[in-house]
């Protein structure tokens, strides 16, 4: 190119001298001359000037061309979604609870039946260990700060713990114990304000510098599984509890506000971090609902894919989307809104998935399950992940876009929705649709032979909050 | 006890004293001891408190409605985030790129005398010293027009001003055109033109209107101070002296003088309707004060009374060279050529003043004499360029008073439409159309012209008729453009063809069926719909069927060029033949089309069914449609469409949404879209088309 570039200034210069002689003959004679400043690159750094030009008709079959782009886009998306990055390995029985870091993205807790362990996650290796309970490690939570951490356990204790290693020579103790009258079963720390909340036999809210809660709720249930703080409007709470009901709490209020019942139980919930009202419960009917917390009535989506119970959920930083964990073996991520997942990761060896965490970076997702693992998976599955160059991440979001575009089209649909499933989820899967389908034409059949109106059609949101009690 | 000691020290309160202040205060005292008989007398029982269960229930009502509008505060700012083109994640980022000096040095003060003297000229200049970066003046500005405004009213200033510059070259290119015919053909056009503008502005702007009218009184004025056209110059002499021998000269003396006449015809100024009768009277009895003396010759233009008939002064202004009218602007027009011409026209009017009115009676005293005097023809030509400009200019006038005068109808209501059409259309809005327009037409019309004169050369070389015939020739050409003037060449817009919805037609009755049986009949009598029918099979059959393709080129291993072939040993070869289709479905049935055109290879890949926020199949295939590409669209462009919804920070820790953005949020609610020039510190909600805007308000 450069060679080309030369050759035409020296052309234009040819002409020049051309031009003069002509002037000598009077004679008349157009010339093309081109402004070197069009396609001369300044220095040898700089990119090559590539004269584009748009016209449509020069660039023919834009939708055919673009439609193929976008299929080899789908299928590139498939052939490098590999979304499981490393397991951490070290615990001795399973893993019953995780943590996250507010401050550092790199440090991750998790209590397993016996004891309890910090990982960094960088180096994919154990930081320090300890032995916090008899016992199951039931909850732990960082503080806000990222100076300490909470546990709870069976042993009716709450400890908490200085995040730094203690020194050499020093003895592994807890800063601060405090010796509860029943077990607790899920702990969580306040956003802002040295408060936390505990719940076994019932919801206590305690003071970092007090022994005994400087509240409690109890509404007629006996046992609640777990609770948490609204990280929006911080004074919130939201638990579940073992009548199948979910309770909503205000801090500041004497008593809670209101309980919705459903028909099954409800395991772990998750508030929106970026949508104060919304908050997804994990269910043991196989299904998540996400709940507008002002209209308890009925959830306004039922998130269904698994095929066991769902154990545990956690949002995204961003709050578009959560992940869950199931009894299924399995990890599936749904965006908030849709009630299918949109991609379901599994692997082998992993047994019940128990507990799960979002990475605060939008990046990661971690799994806790049964057999002694935590497994680090990448959120999108086919991300490339480090530093792109900006032409790469020009290419990623264009062939984004084109899948986007032609998602409907049958071919790209169904390469980027295939997944494979172990058998036995495959055929659980199959079979529930099996059942789903038997209900529903003996629904539909006992409405046709029943007296008209006598049936009402009832939603599939609807079907499953029994009552909201005031 | 110590305090009671410290009292008795001091003055000793008694109960005395104690009544005593109930003294003061009867009326409380009554008001208590009322109270104590009426709950003496009052023997009916308080109501037994709610039950704990109840009383709970109602603070929990309370309570949950309490939380619930609280929360309820986040909705804008959720449906917001929904809606947002592209969110950044962390929501609270500060924006990257060096801060503004105000920021940095926010607590810092003029120390030095310099620096002191440097911040007091400021402070009395009303410049900004901190953080308000702009003047009070500049800020006043800002708030007069707002971004998306100024934006609007740069495009158009910008429009204007292209389109002025392709104007400006166009009369640029148009002036250094040398032929004289072509210029003639313009002015003409230009001439043209400018009439039918007048005639637009009597209806619309009749006080524009009439401006024009007087600029066209005072030409009349100076034509009648001047010499010219009175047929006095060298010229005029000459072709006196000519006049005897030669036709074309007499009848271009004659032409002088209607001219002459056209341009000291007196103008009557339509501003009352009583004047009206004045104006007709005006317009039959011309002026006659520049005329020469009544000679009843019809050769002879010299020997001639009346100078010109009706008929004949519309001849005449068809063939005057048109020129662009002055008051219009003719904003290309070089100025080398005008002052050429100002230069001859001064000669002229030298000579003619040397020679004066004496000279010209001498002439016509010894014009049968007719001394021969040889004058070149270029000096004809150069006379007759330099009163080509002002004459035309003026002729124009005329022709336009002309105009005026055959629509007597326009001035009359000129009160009528006038008012209503000004508060429509600002007179800057309608100009800019009008250059448009006129721009366009422009190069129709001069499209034809050229034609048309090209026509008129070729018939009078032809004819071999000399160059003093031109004149008739154009004439003729004239005449023959008239004839052949096609609307669909005139109207370069198409009519606008009114859609109207189709009027509900009432439902008929079952009874009306027939009847509308046998009108149908009746109406598709002549349809023969089963040879239709087979006709359409036909065709579809034809169509089905493959073609030969013909892959021969030319020129490759033989002599190309125009009118040679191919070989035909060539062409056979590289003809190719496609094996015929497979039957058609519906050979045997006959009537039946079964269409062949779905492809079931192409069908995998084609969405069959409407997706679902689409309500119309045309919406979907426009996203469709629209290539996202860098191949069709800008680098700009593409960056903009292909821009993911959610983009993240690498390694940023995401936090929960704050409430201070929410109280934030809110504030901007109230606001508007107010110009906020300050930088973003807090932690606030970023939305890149939020930022991008403060970015280009700060650069503004």
């Amino acid at each position: 190119r450069g060679m080309l570039s030369d050759s035409r200034v020296f052309d234009a210069y040819e002409n020049r001298k051309s031009k003069s002689f002509i002037h000598i003959h009077a004679m008349k004679v157009k010339v093309l001359s081109r402004n070197p400043d069009d396609y001369v690159r300044e220095t040898k750094l700089d990119i090559q000037r590539v004269p584009r030009n748009y016209d449509p008709s020069l660039h023919p079959f834009e939708v055919p061309r673009e439609y193929t782009r976008a299929l080899n886009a789908t299928k590139l998306e498939r052939v490098f979604a590999k979304p499981f990055l490393a397991s951490l390995d070290g615990h001795r029985d399973g893993v019953n609870c995780m943590a996250k870091h507010p401050k550092s993205l790199s440090t991750m807790l998790s209590g397993s039946c016996d004891g309890e362990v910090v990982w960094n996650l960088t180096k994919r290796e154990c930081v320090r260990t300890l032995q916090a309970h008899e016992g199951f490690v039931r909850g732990m939570v960082v503080r806000f700060c990222g100076t300490s951490f909470f546990t709870v356990g069976d042993d009716k204790t709450i400890k908490q713990w200085k995040m730094e290693t203690p020194g050499y020579g020093e003895e592994e103790e807890p800063l601060n114990t405090i010796l509860g009258k029943s077990v607790f079963t899920s702990i969580d720390h306040h956003q802002k304000e040295g408060v936390f909340v505990t719940c076994g036999q019932q919801v206590d809210i305690w003071d970092e510098q007090r022994s005994s809660p400087i509240r409690s709720f109890s509404w007629g249930v006996d046992s609640f599984s777990c609770v948490r703080f609204n990280p929006v409007e911080t004074e919130l709470l939201a638990s579940c509890a073992s009548d199948r009901s979910i309770v909503l709490y205000d801090m500041r209020e004497a008593t809670p506000l209101k309980k919705v019942i459903m028909n099954m139980r409800s395991n772990t919930l998750c508030w929106n971090p970026m949508e104060a009202y919304n908050f997804t419960c994990s269910n043991e009917d196989y299904n998540l609902y996400t709940y507008d917390m002002r209209y308890l009535d009925r959830p306004f989506t039922v998130h269904m894919d698994h095929v066991s119970a769902v154990l545990d959920v956690d949002y995204s930083p961003t709050g578009k989307e959560f992940v869950s964990a199931s009894f299924d073996k399995t990890i599936r991520i749904f965006p908030k809104d849709s009630g299918h997942s949109r991609d379901v990761y599994h692997t082998k060896r992993m047994q019940h998935v128990i507990s799960i965490k979002w990475s605060s970076d939008n990046k990661y997702i971690l799994s806790a399950s049964d057999e002694m693992n935590i497994r680090l998976w990448k959120a999108n599955a086919a991300e490339k992940l480090g530093l792109l160059a900006p032409r790469e991440k020009a290419a990623v979001n264009y062939s984004q876009k084109l899948k986007e575009k032609f998602q409907h089209h049958p071919q790209i649909c169904r390469i980027s929705r295939h997944r494979h499933l172990p058998k036995s989820i495959y055929s659980q899967t199959k079979e529930l649709r099996v059942m789903k389908e038997a209900r529903r034409r003996k629904e539909r059949n006992v409405r046709k032979h029943s007296k008209p109106g006598s049936m009402p059609v009832v939603t599939e949101k609807e079907k499953h909050v029994v009552t909201v009690v005031k | 006890m110590c305090l009671n000691n410290k009292l008795s020290e001091g003055d000793k309160i008694n109960l005395s004293d104690l009544i005593g202040t109930l003294d003061k205060t009867p009326s409380a005292l009554i008001k208590t001891k009322k109270q104590l008989k009426n709950l003496q007398h009052n023997q009916s029982t308080l109501e037994t408190p709610l039950t704990r269960k109840e009383t709970e229930k109602i603070q929990r009502e309370v309570a949950f409605e309490k939380t619930s509008k609280e929360v309820s505060r986040w909705q804008s700012v959720v449906l917001q985030n929904q809606k947002a083109e592209q969110l950044v994640f962390p929501l609270n980022q500060e924006p990257s790129g060096p801060k503004r000096i105000e920021h940095v040095v926010a607590g810092w003060k003029a120390q030095t005398p310099l620096e002191q003297e440097i911040f007091s000229l400021l402070r009395m200049n009303k410049q900004p010293l901190h953080d308000p970066v702009l003047t009070p003046t500049e800020e006043a500005s800002l708030r007069a027009m707002s971004l998306e405004e100024a934006k609007i009213r740069r495009a158009e200033l910008q429009k204007t001003r292209v389109l002025q510059s392709y104007y400006e070259a166009k009369a640029k290119r148009g002036k250094k055109i040398k032929s004289k015919k072509y210029h003639r053909v313009q002015k003409k056009v230009m001439r043209k033109e400018y009439l039918k503008q007048f005639d637009e502005m009597v209806k619309t702007d009749p006080a524009a209107a009439l401006e024009e009218l007087k600029k066209m009184e005072l030409s009349r004025m100076k034509e009648r101070m001047s010499l010219k056209h009175q047929n006095s110059g060298k010229w005029a002499k000459s072709k006196a002296i000519m006049a005897k021998y030669d036709d074309g000269a007499r009848k271009a003396m004659q032409k002088q003088l209607e001219v002459n006449k056209d341009l000291t015809q007196k103008l009557v100024i339509p501003a009352d309707e009583d004047e009206e009768d004045e104006e007709e009277s005006a317009e039959t009895l011309p002026d006659f004060v520049n005329d020469v003396e009544p000679i009843l010759d019809q050769v002879n233009p010299w020997m001639r009374g009346k100078l010109s008939t009706e008929p004949m002064m519309e001849e005449s202004n068809r063939l005057d060279p048109p020129v662009w009218p002055r008051e219009v602007g003719k904003p290309g027009e070089g100025q080398d050529e005008q002052e050429e011409d100002e230069e001859q026209m001064e000669e002229t009017e030298e000579e003619s003043l040397l020679r004066g009115f004496e000279e010209r009676r001498k002439l016509r005293q010894t014009e049968d004499k007719a001394e021969i005097l040889e004058i070149s023809d270029y000096d004809e030509e150069a006379v007759e360029i330099s009163d080509d400009d002002e004459e035309a200019g003026l002729s124009n006038f005329t022709s336009l008073f002309h105009g005026l005068v055959n629509h007597m109808e326009p001035p009359a209501d000129q009160p009528k439409a006038g008012p209503g059409l000004r508060q429509g259309e600002s007179p800057a809005l309608l100009e800019e159309g009008l250059v448009r327009v006129r721009t366009l037409e422009d190069v129709e019309l001069l499209s034809q012209d050229i034609s048309t004169s090209d026509t008129a050369l070729l018939t009078t070389q032809i004819l071999g008729t000399e160059e003093t015939d031109t004149q008739s020739a154009t004439q003729q050409a004239d005449k023959k453009r008239k004839k052949m003037i096609d609307p669909n060449e005139v109207l370069t817009k198409e009519a606008k063809v009114i859609e109207m919805p189709l009027a509900p037609t009432a439902v008929e009755d079952v009874e009306d069926k027939e009847e509308q049986r046998v009108i149908i009949k009746e109406a598709f009598a002549g349809d023969d719909v089963v040879s239709d029918f087979l006709k359409d099979k036909r065709k579809q059959e034809e169509a089905g069927r493959p073609k030969v393709i013909d892959l021969t080129l030319p020129g490759w291993g033989e002599w190309g060029g125009l009118g040679l072939q191919p070989s035909r040993s060539k062409r056979k070869r590289f003809r190719v033949k496609v094996a015929p289709p497979p039957p058609r479905q519906d050979q045997k049935l006959p009537n039946i089309i079964i269409a062949e055109k779905r492809d079931s290879s192409i069908a995998a890949h084609q969405v069959c069914q409407l997706p679902f926020p689409f309500e119309k199949p045309i919406q979907f295939e426009r996203t469709i449609r629209s290539p996202v590409g860098r191949t069709w669209n800008t680098q700009n462009a593409v960056q903009k469409i292909t821009a993911p919804k959610v983009v993240t920070q690498l390694g940023a820790i995401i936090e929960p949404i704050a409430r201070e953005d929410l109280i934030k949020d809110n504030r901007q609610a109230v606001t508007g879209p107010s110009i906020n020039l300050e930088s973003d510190q807090g932690p606030q909600k970023k939305r890149r088309s939020q930022q991008k805007k403060q970015h280009k308000r700060k650069k503004n």
